[in-house]
């Protein structure tokens, strides 16, 4: 009953698509601007921010260095609060244990608290497979479930959907689930909000098995954390009999007190609030007081993998935050879905060939889903270098292609410019025969660019990607180099041969 | 001080006006600038593309170029950002131990235009004329990867006769990225769509900037929308004075003239 994002094409295809959804380009231009001003008015209200984010960094780091004594502590404490424990090397046993602990108790539903990582193991077709079904109970991937649709945003996976849009999926297909929307809907968001909260009610208040992820995972107390802002996570992690809560190894820190510096810098670089509505911790089972059953499933599915690459590891700091999503010029255009992956924008861009490695296409073709425009490193609260990382990982790209048969087009480009360019006289050459293409060029060309110079024209082959779009001008009749040499450096007669003086030496 | 003119490929083989233009202004603040003629491109299109060993032998030209010299000054902050932030991570990959302490040696020394004005030479008001109405586009790799601050709009503001109006979304990417540009170029061409929105907003004659690239692409779309704006690197516009103001970046009379006769054959 939802989407998939197997089969998607390469990025610059699935963004072309996007680009032309003019209704998609408003609602995230929208979005995307109120929540990143906002973000900036409370980020600049910590005079010490950039500590936080050290430390920050720190805490994430350090559990990071030292990740395989951290989870078997993290395990022990957990085990003594009388969670079980489960390791699960990758979604497919991720998602088989969740539905053992739903199936040992006869159940034929799950609700479910908002997670990135039941998202990434593909958990809610996978319950859906084994008879089960899982109500998401985030307004936002209410949403999407209904409109069977794929998530676009960490925060908001509905971020991609107006409040009009949002009513007509009420309208059309909460009484296919439970409790219908009421006719008389309208599209104010405390309207909206009402109609979902009737009808997540009577889920709440049925289901005897909740799923959740965990934002932090404590080591020494064993304590789990979900940060969230609707209250409805409260009600999945307080209400039901079982919880099993589907952990990414990454999340572990070692001590309580590591919680300090990321309960401030989330909340701000989230959701742009000072302070986390709904923060819930559990450490196991408390007899008489919420779940009697709990249970914690450690993830790997490629964050060992990411562990080993000495540039990329530093994106499992990532705390989901979504701030680098919400900066992203790229991300601001295209949108989520044509990233292919629930981990879409900057860090969507990193992480899914560092999980996955670049052997496909499509994951291929996410290192170059960016301009490097720096602005994602620059709001991370944890300090990722994405641009730094996405460099590395189209090294990587290319380098898995080095022993092709057939080079690319593009690695034999490369080459020819690393010959030119390692010797200044081949390069003195080639900007010869570049002066003399752009007078043939200006000879033939209709256009003058403002200022007077004259334009290249349309171009054909990959250049045409240019000049689709974009005025190019024709090449000068005399390089820098070419006028140095010449003038000595403008020190003598500058007369160019059209006859004009410029004033090079004065 | 022994001071070497870093031009960059683009400007040298595209934009050789801004390099001309950087020679006048540095000459007119007492600094005697060579230009070291083995220089060739900083290696950044190879290692943002992720074509590493290709830039080996291109960081190698580049610092057997620049030895010697105790500032390198380039009139891009991408180019310096490469150099700085970049090379290092090259030097490591090729394995040559030699490289690696060449790269630190010249990454240090390596200035932005703007940098080497403000800071080592101490100077905000260059002695500019430039009577239009400008905005300024901050290059991404300018502001975040190097920090140039605003010693870009210290200088401008310096300049006589200039009217600087800000630009909206300043911060925002213009969308050229290099080969992003080719690569992704629906998605480039949108970003800069959005950033000569906010160029015409301005009612901007110029739009200046410290980095060619970004303005090759900019420009072109502005160019191609025919919105009467066009665009100047920074250091034209800091080294006009009342005497050349008419000159550079602008077309020289008889240009404009035969300009003119162009359009009227198309
Ligand atoms: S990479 Fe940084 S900014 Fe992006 S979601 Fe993760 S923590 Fe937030």
């Amino acid at each position: 009953m939802s989407g998939t994002f197997v089969g998607m094409p390469a990025f610059p295809t699935a963004a072309r698509a996007a680009l032309g959804d003019t209704q998609l380009r408003s609602n995230l231009a929208h979005a995307t601007h109120t929540i990143r001003d906002k973000r900036a008015a409370v980020v600049a209200e910590v005079e010490e921010w950039e500590e936080l984010r050290l430390a920050g960094a720190g805490v994430k780091e350090a559990a990071l260095r030292d990740l395989a004594t951290h989870l078997e502590t993290l395990e022990a404490s957990l085990t003594r609060a009388g969670a079980t424990v489960h390791w699960a090397r990758d979604a497919a046993e991720a998602c088989a244990i969740v539905a053992q602990v739903a199936h040992s108790h006869g159940v034929d539903e799950v609700v479910k608290v908002k997670s990135m990582a039941t998202g990434e193991i593909g958990l809610n077709e996978a319950l859906e497979a084994e008879g089960i079904a899982a109500w998401e109970t985030d307004l936002a991937e209410l949403i999407v479930q209904l409109g069977e649709d794929l998530p676009s945003h960490i925060l908001v996976p509905a971020i991609h959907r107006n409040r009009a849009e949002v009513r007509e999926i009420f309208l059309r297909r909460m009484g296919d689930v439970g409790r219908p929307a009421p006719a008389d809907l309208t599209d104010e968001p405390a309207v909206l909000a009402g109609a979902a909260r009737e009808h997540l009610r009577e889920k709440f208040l049925r289901a005897k098995v909740a799923v959740s992820g965990a934002n932090f995972a404590v080591a020494d107390t064993g304590t789990l954390v979900v940060v969230e802002s609707e209250g409805n996570g409260r009600m999945c992690l307080t209400l039901p009999e079982v919880l099993v809560s589907v952990v990414g190894i990454e999340k572990v820190v070692a001590t309580w007190g590591d919680l300090d510096p990321m309960l401030r810098l989330l909340p701000r670089s989230s959701t742009g609030e000072r302070m986390n509505p709904y923060t819930s911790t559990w450490s196991g089972v408390t007899p008489g007081d919420g779940p009697q059953e709990v249970h914690v499933v450690l993830l790997d599915n490629g964050r060992t993998r990411a562990l080993a690459d000495d540039v990329g590891r530093q994106a499992l700091r990532c705390i989901r935050c979504s701030a680098c999503l919400n900066v992203c010029p790229v991300y601001e255009r295209v949108g989520g879905h044509a990233y292919g992956s629930v981990y879409p924008g900057p860090i969507g861009a990193i992480l899914n060939p560092l999980l996955n490695g670049v052997s496909d296409e499509q994951t291929a073709s996410l290192p170059y889903a960016s301009s490097l425009c720096g602005a994602c490193f620059e709001v991370c609260p944890v300090r990722i270098d994405i641009p730094s990382v996405l460099v590395d990982q189209r090294a990587q790209v290319v380098d898995s292609h080095r022993g092709d048969r057939i080079p690319k087009a593009e690695a034999v480009a490369m080459k020819a410019a690393a010959w030119t360019f390692s010797d200044a006289r081949r390069l003195g050459l080639a900007e010869r025969a570049s002066g003399l293409a752009g007078r043939v060029m200006g000879r033939f060309s209709r256009t003058t660019l403002p200022g007077g110079r004259t334009a290249a024209g349309r171009l054909p082959g990959p250049a045409a990607g240019w000049t689709g779009a974009r005025d190019l001008p024709a090449p000068p009749k005399e390089s820098f180099r070419e006028w140095w040499a010449r003038t000595d450096g403008g020190t003598h007669d500058d007369q160019d041969e059209s006859g004009t003086t410029k004033g090079g030496g004065s | 001080m022994r001071v070497a003119l870093q031009v960059t490929c683009v400007n040298d083989a595209m934009f050789p006006d801004t390099g001309k233009a950087v020679v006048r202004l540095l000459r007119r603040l007492g600094v005697d600038v060579e230009f070291p003629a083995a220089q060739t491109c900083c290696a950044q299109p190879m290692v943002n593309t992720g074509y590493f060993d290709e830039a080996v032998p291109v960081v190698r030209n580049f610092v057997d170029a620049f030895a010697g010299y105790d500032a390198v000054v380039t009139p891009s902050g991408s180019c310096a950002g490469s150099v700085r932030h970049q090379h290092a991570l090259v030097a490591e990959r090729s394995g040559d131990a030699a490289l690696k302490t060449a790269v630190a040696e010249t990454a240090p020394k390596t200035y932005e235009l703007t940098e080497f004005i403000v800071d080592v030479l101490g100077v905000t008001d260059v002695g500019a004329y430039f009577p239009h109405r400008v905005t300024y586009h901050p290059t991404c790799h300018s502001l975040r990867m190097l920090g140039v601050g605003d010693r870009p709009q210290r200088l401008l503001e310096a300049v006589r006769g200039i009217q600087l109006v800000d630009l909206p979304q300043a911060e925002e990417c213009c969308g050229f990225g290099g080969t992003f540009a080719l690569k992704n170029a629906d998605t480039s061409v949108a970003m800069g769509a959005d950033k000569a929105r906010h160029v015409r907003d301005t009612g901007a004659e110029v739009l200046v900037a410290g980095d060619n690239s970004c303005l090759m692409h900019i420009g072109g779309m502005l160019s191609r929308q025919r919105a009467g704006v066009r665009v100047m690197h920074l250091a034209e516009i800091l080294a006009s004075t009342e005497g050349t103001e008419a000159e550079p970046g602008g077309p020289a009379v008889g240009e404009r003239a035969e300009s003119a006769k162009k359009g009227g054959r198309g």
